[in-house]
This record gives C-alpha cells, sequence and structure tokens, in this order.
C-alpha cells in the first residue's frame, strides 16, 4: 500500500505547496475538458434533438414518388411524370415481405369555398391506413373509416393550418364546403405537426380515396392502371428497411419493364435512411466541436508542462537530496509523473462538474437540449489524465536524469 | 570495507581537462573512524562523492565490501546508496516543506523498509524526538544537522559520509555533533568517514588522511 500511496502523498505535497499556481495550472485543464464537455454535450444533445424530431415523422416510414426517368438525357423533376400505379401498391402489399401498411395517394389541385373564403389547394385522396401510416393525430372529429372509403363518403380532413384559414375560430366540423364542383362534409381537423420534408401535414386536406375517384377522373397508363401521386408505407421491422427498399426497387423496376441500362422512374425515401444520413452529419458536427474544444485542452497541457518544468527546475535540490538518498531515476520519475497526473485528473474531474453545470445551464434557456453522457465524462477525464502523462513526462524525465551532484550543489 | 585502488578522477572545465584525483589508493577497515583533511581544491569531496557512489571514477577500482562498484550503472550505484550509505552535508540538506519526522522517514523511503516508528527511533537517538513535528526552518543550526544525521542513521547503514558536517555550525553545535557522531561510532560500529579541515574534529577519529593536489600525502594515526 505504501508504495502507491507514497508517490501520491509526495504529489500532494508538491501541489499544496504553490496553491495559486497549482490552481492556475489546474484552471487551464478545467476550462480546455469544461470546453469539451459542454460543447459536446451541446452537440450530442442537438442530434439526438434532430434525430427524434425525424423519428417522430415515423421511422418505419417509406415514401415512394414517381419522377427523375431520363428519356434521352432528359430528366423530369420529381413527381412530373406519371408512373406510379394504384396497382403497383397492390403488388408491393402482397409481394413484399415486413411491409405493415400500404396507402396509395393521389393529389389534385381543387378550388374550395366555404361562405366568402375562396381558395385553390391540393386535395390529396388516401386509404384509412394513411392515419396510421402517417402517425396522424386528430385534434377535433375523427378520420374517415373504413365504411366512409369504401362507400366513398364526401367527407374531408383539413390540416390545422387549413382549418384557420377557411374557418378561423369556428368550429368546423359537420360543415360542409365546396370542393370543385362537389359539396364534402368537414369530419376532422388534424393536430399540428412539424415537419422536415417541406410537405407540412397542417397544409393537407386529405379525402377519401374512393371519393376523390368519384369527383374528379384519375388519369390511367396505356396499361389502364390508375396513376398515383405516391405511395407511402410502413415496415414491421425497422431494421429491414434496406432489404424492403431494395425489394421495392426490383418489384417496381419489373413491374414498369425497365431494362437494366434505364434509371428508376420513382423514388423511395425511408425515414431510416435519412435519420442515419443526419445523424452522420450531426455526429460530424459534435466531433468537430469536440475537436474545437480539445485544442484548449492542449493548451493546458502546455501549461502543464511549463508547470513542471519550472517546478523541476525549483526543486533541482530536493531531487539531489533524494537521489543521494537512494532514490533511483525511476522514483524520481514517477514522483513527477503523478504530480502531473494529479494535476490534470483534479483538473478533468472539476472540468467535467462545471462543463456539466455549463450544459444545464445552456438546456435551462430552452433553445438547446443537452446531453451529457458517459462517453463524453469518461473520454475527457482520461484526456486528461493523459495529458498529464504525456506533457510531464519530459520535465519528469529531464528531473530524473539530473546529475545527483550537480542537483546538490544547486541554490 | 572501503578499497580505493589508482583512482584518478578528470572534469572537463569547458575545454580544459581538470585533474581532481591523481592516484589515490587507501583501505578503510570496517568500523574505523576516518578524517579526510586538506586545503580546499585537495579533493575531498570527490573523494567522498566517490565513495558515496554518487560520481564515478574515471579510472581505478573502488570495492566496498569487496564488491567492485565503480562500473556499476546509476540505477545500481543507488541501490547501493540507498542500502549502505548515509549522508551528512554541510548544508543539512532537508527538505524545508517536510517536518523533522518527514526527513527522516524520507531517508527510509528508498530502502524498501520503512516506518515511523523507525524514523521515531533516530530522532531519538539525537535527542530530537520532542521536536519531530517541526520543520526544519523552526530549528536552529545544531538541530537541522541532527535531523540529517537521524535521516542518514535511520536505514542502519554500514557506511556514515560526513561532508564538512560543523562547517556552518557554531563551535558549541559543532561539538555536539561530533560527539554524536563519535558516540554513534562507537555503541554500534558504523563505519564513518569525515571530511573536515577541522583540526580539532579530525584528531577525534582514529585515522586521519591528508590530501594534497589529487594525492594522499600523509597518513597519521591518533
Amino acid at each position: 500500500m505504501k508504495k502507491w500511496f507514497e508517490p501520491l502523498s509526495t504529489a500532494w505535497v508538491g501541489v499544496a505547496t504553490h496553491k495559486l499556481r497549482s490552481f492556475l495550472t489546474i484552471l487551464g485543464i478545467v476550462i480546455g475538458v469544461g470546453a469539451v464537455i459542454s460543447l459536446m454535450s451541446i452537440g450530442k444533445g442537438a442530434s439526438a434533438d434532430i434525430l427524434s424530431r425525424i423519428e417522430g415523422m415515423g421511422s418505419d416510414l417509406i415514401t415512394i414518388s414517381p419522377g427523375a426517368t431520363g428519356y434521352g438525357g432528359v430528366r423530369s423533376a420529381a413527381g412530373s411524370v406519371r408512373t406510379l400505379t394504384q396497382e403497383d401498391a397492390i403488388a408491393i402489399n402482397e409481394q413484399v415481405a415486413y411491409i405493415n401498411m400500404v396507402a396509395p395517394t393521389y393529389s389534385t389541385s381543387l378550388q374550395l369555398v366555404v361562405g366568402g373564403e375562396n381558395m385553390n389547394s391540393q386535395v390529396t385522396g388516401v386509404p384509412p391506413e394513411y392515419q396510421d401510416i402517417q402517425n396522424l393525430e386528430i385534434a377535433y372529429g375523427s378520420f374517415f373509416s373504413d365504411f366512409d372509403y369504401q362507400r366513398g363518403a364526401k367527407v374531408v380532413v383539413l390540416g390545422s393550418e387549413v382549418k384557420e384559414t377557411l374557418f378561423g375560430d369556428n368550429d368546423p366540423i359537420g360543415q360542409q364546403l365546396r370542393m370543385g364542383i362537389n359539396i364534402v362534409r368537414v369530419i376532422g381537423v388534424l393536430e399540428s405537426k412539424a415537419d422536415m420534408m417541406g410537405s407540412s401535414l397542417d397544409n393537407a386536406i386529405l379525402v377519401p380515396l374512393t371519393a376523390m375517384q368519384q369527383m374528379v377522373a384519375q388519369p390511367r397508363t396505356s396499361q389502364g392502371e390508375r396513376i398515383v401521386s405516391s405511395i407511402v408505407l410502413t415496415v414491421s421491422d425497422e431494421e429491414q428497411t434496406d432489404y424492403v427498399v431494395e425489394e421495392i426497387t426490383s418489384l417496381l423496376r419489373d413491374r414498369h419493364r425497365l431494362g437494366p441500362d434505364v434509371d428508376d422512374d420513382f423514388y423511395i425515401f425511408s425515414i431510416q435512411e435519412i435519420a442515419e444520413a443526419v445523424s452522420a452529419a450531426t455526429g460530424t458536427m459534435t466531433l468537430l466541436l469536440g475537436a474545437i474544444a480539445a485544442i484548449s485542452l492542449l493548451v493546458g497541457g502546455i501549461g502543464v508542462m511549463n508547470i513542471m518544468l519550472v517546478s523541476v527546475v525549483e526543486r533541482t535540490r530536493e531531487i539531489g537530496i533524494r537521489k543521494a538518498l537512494g532514490a533511483r531515476e525511476r522514483d524520481i520519475w514517477i514522483q513527477f509523473l503523478v504530480e502531473a497526473a494529479f494535476l490534470t485528473f483534479a483538473g478533468g474531474i472539476i472540468g467535467v462538474a462545471a462543463g456539466w453545470v455549463v450544459s444545464y445551464l445552456v438546456s435551462s434557456t430552452g433553445l438547446i437540449t443537452t446531453m451529457v453522457t458517459a462517453d463524453i465524462v469518461i473520454l475527457a477525464v482520461s484526456v486528461s489524465v493523459s495529458i498529464g502523462l504525456i506533457f510531464g513526462f519530459y520535465p519528469a524525465w529531464h528531473a530524473s536524469r539530473l546529475n545527483p551532484i550537480d542537483a546538490l550543489r544547486a541554490e | 570495507m572501503i578499497h580505493l585502488q589508482d583512482i584518478t578522477k578528470v572534469y572537463l572545465m569547458g575545454k580544459r581537462e581538470l585533474e581532481v584525483l591523481r592516484g589515490i589508493t587507501l583501505y578503510i577497515e570496517k568500523g574505523e573512524m576516518v578524517a579526510i583533511m586538506g586545503p580546499s581544491g585537495s579533493g575531498k569531496t570527490t573523494i567522498l562523492n566517490l565513495v558515496g557512489c554518487l560520481d564515478k571514477p574515471t579510472s581505478g577500482s573502488y570495492y566496498l565490501e569487496d564488491r567492485e562498484v565503480s562500473r556499476l550503472s546509476s540505477g545500481e550505484l543507488a541501490g547501493i546508496r540507498g542500502q549502505k550509505i548515509g549522508f551528512v552535508f554541510q548544508t543539512f540538506n532537508l527538505l524545508p516543506r517536510l517536518s523533522a519526522l518527514a526527513n527522516v522517514e524520507l531517508g527510509l523511503r528508498y530502502c524498501g523498509g520503512g516506518g515511523r516508528d523507525r524514523a521515531m527511533a533516530a530522532l531519538d537517538k539525537v535527542g530530537l524526538s520532542d521536536r519531530a513535528n517541526h520543520r526544519p526552518t523552526e530549528l536552529s543550526g545544531g538541530e537541522q544537522q541532527r535531523v540529517a544525521i537521524a535521516r542518514a542513521l535511520a536505514k542502519n547503514p554500514p557506511l556514515i559520509l560526513a561532508d564538512e558536517p560543523t562547517g556552518n555550525l557554531d563551535s558549541h553545535s559543532g561539538e555536539e555533533i561530533i560527539s554524536i557522531l563519535t558516540s554513534l561510532h562507537a555503541e554500534q560500529g558504523i563505519t564513518l568517514v569525515v571530511v573536515t579541515h577541522e583540526a580539532n574534529i579530525a584528531h577525534q577519529c582514529q585515522r586521519i588522511i591528508h590530501l594534497k593536489d589529487g594525492q594522499v600525502v600523509a597518513e597519521e594515526t591518533v
């Protein structure tokens, strides 16, 4: 027990003798470690925030849109071509494994009139499964039922923003509005929901796909299949997202009779993929923040080295005495190395506490969520101790190599 | 105990070679108390450093307890210092931040065995057990030197080397120190080598070796 305790108590005496100096040295490390902890916690918190928002859109969600087939070098914009059909959706549901629910959607622009209000809007026909697929919460009323769908009931569910525009603060449930040449009845309003993809569902006007088909003429392909605007689906096992995407791709290429040299005439987005890409990007950002903070830790380490060098010069005589008493080179460098590591360890612990406080204060402003995780703490403390060992090494080695006679003669 | 054979020591002072010891041959028996005298620059301290394994000779052989030690590594020399040799310096060389007791304990730290009890016993032997917790700055010069002797003594070494142990002390304290050293020698049979330029101290030893210009010029038995 004596063996390891003695260098520690010697180190403590060394640190305690020069309180202000030790404090300033430790402060350098505290700032470095604190910066690493707080910046990385902000980075981690922010990426967790973004990810949870994306996952909130349904991490099991896959969206297929038509588009982007190059014909003779001419590339069409997404959605501008009509290649996806309701029959594709049925085939996917029947032939691809790990699929939970599939919903084809058909959107078209229609004129809405309510009292004096009049607007041109994108109306989307969807099957009732669409509610579960998109995780839609109902604020008032209800979503349309299987029965509404089967009989093609002329009912509509509005996004929160559309409701605001058409009805203001009035209760829209049961109200009628004119949609093109038809009269439809409002049965529900969606809860407002943040959407990252630009197509916020707050602007949605949803009717049963069957009703849509009665109100407007749904175009057909040359094979007679009913064209849809998109197909959304959920997978039953998120782990299998990649597999499902692959299967759908090959199924659709088959159905669309695309030769091996022809590009896909559809896009497949999975939230999973987007989440992975975003998480990689925010991970890089977190690392970058950590790297910037690590520079201040490095500066702190140089401070430790500086102080240790001063300390060695100041204690040359002590080193000589210890050597005369039989201390080996190893004893001397362990002594100085332990002292350096002691300084940086103390700095690391205090720095973790300081960083924690900073990240708590940052998150209490409510602007950014922060997240201090065990791995950051362990990393920061072990890096700071390593810095003590690395930057303490040269001074310690220098001390151990002093000639005892010269050292004893030093003033 | 100690056998120096044709020892030379050359220091490089810039480009000039300075021959400090020029062929020293001497024997010191176990249990002897020997004084080394000589004018300054005669090489007394250099001999003491060599005998104390703090330094290595340029040429020649040094047998300590029949073991040739002049070619050992610095680590092995440190081991010998820790086990066999106690030093007493002119300037005491105590660590100012440590108490008297802690200073004595430091003498035990590098020889493996240790402990507060042994340190306390050593302090008791030099009559300072009541000042164990005082720091060197709170002690008189004579008391500091007694602490230093206790430090050298604590590990029970066969050999104690004293380099002008009374040089920084008034005559009264000096006599006290010498009487402690002589009684240690008489009671415990410790081999004692004292470097001094004070004749009255040298004459309390059994043998006096006179050095001049790096050579032994005379030996007298008291």
